[in-house]
């Protein structure tokens, strides 16, 4: 069973990478590019059993920093 | 007096910030991050600046679920004293016991230089040896410390008079220009620049030192 968590900075939160990747596509020419948030992907391999409230615990404990990070959980 | 200085896999300003206390007059332990209490009678933890677990998924992320975070935490809420450095900033604010949290500089880039900090408030111990609106100059060296918290976190800690220091020149797009914060209890403080790197003629200034002369004779085991 496997299960992929996105991690992204919240809305509001500057995100500095982000902003340097939209610079760069700009600079390559592709400008069509209106904003840019670059987050994480964390791809978890769980134990037959393990459930999507169990993933949403590890969220909250550790995979994200809910001062700063939103969540969203995929269960595949 | 009994200080304890937290080494952790990647943490590289412990033994400055041990020495630091000793210079002030501290007894001080090396605690490890496997331990899970601290030793007998501790007057004030360090959590030294570095990279712990190589700063994986987030600065300070793993070192706040290790072992002895939890004793520190304890300490902290028993109404232990506490200061955190760069990387032991950015510990204490992801194991909660300072608020908001440490991004990426606005910059990009990492920091390594003095910079002119604004003292905020003289009303705690780490801060008492200085007079508020005096401006020191302390060695920054970081690639995350551009401290956020939300608008109201932000203007409690204004209100309260908990924001310690502020950068004259915001080097790395904090809020606020906040360098250092203290807890609601005062008791522990959190902050990026260096003030352990600034405690020696030797370091090429001595502004920092009053933070741990004032420390002497005025933390006591919780």
């Amino acid at each position: 069973m496997k299960a992929r968590v996105h991690v992204m900075l919240k809305n509001g939160v500057l995100d500095p990478q982000g902003e340097a990747v939209r610079h760069a596509l700009g600079a390559l020419g592709f400008d069509k590019v209106e904003g840019v948030r670059q987050g994480k992907v964390i791809d978890l391999d769980l134990a037959e059993g393990a459930t999507e409230a169990d993933v949403t615990a590890m969220c909250e404990k550790l995979l994200a920093n809910t001062v700063i990070e939103s969540y969203s959980i995929e269960m595949q | 007096m009994k200080a304890a200085v937290v080494v952790f896999p990647g943490s590289n300003c412990d033994r400055d910030l041990a020495v630091a206390f000793e210079q002030a007059g501290f007894d001080v332990s090396m605690v490890w991050h496997k331990d899970s209490a601290l030793p007998e009678g501790v007057d004030i933890v360090g959590v030294p600046g570095g990279f712990s677990y190589g700063d994986y998924l987030r600065c300070g992320a793993i070192a706040a679920q290790s072992p002895i975070c939890k004793a520190v935490i304890e300490h902290a809420e028993r109404g232990g004293y506490a200061i955190g450095v760069c990387n032991g900033f950015q510990i204490l604010t992801e194991t909660g016991v300072l608020p908001g949290a440490l991004l990426r500089n606005a910059g990009l880039k990492y920091i390594c230089r003095t910079v002119n900090l604004k003292v905020a408030t003289a009303d705690s111990v780490f801060t008492q040896g200085y007079n508020a609106g005096d401006v020191i100059g302390v060695p920054i060296a970081h690639h995350d410390g551009n401290y956020f918290a939300d608008a109201d976190t932000v203007k409690a800690l204004q209100d309260q008079d908990r924001v310690a220091f502020t950068y004259e020149d915001n080097p790395n797009g904090s809020v606020a220009d906040i360098a250092g914060i203290l807890s609601d209890n005062r008791r522990v403080l959190g902050m990026m620049p260096h003030p352990e790197r600034a405690a020696d003629e030797g370091h090429g200034g001595t502004d920092g030192a009053a933070v741990f002369r004032a420390l002497a004779g005025m933390v006591t085991a919780a």
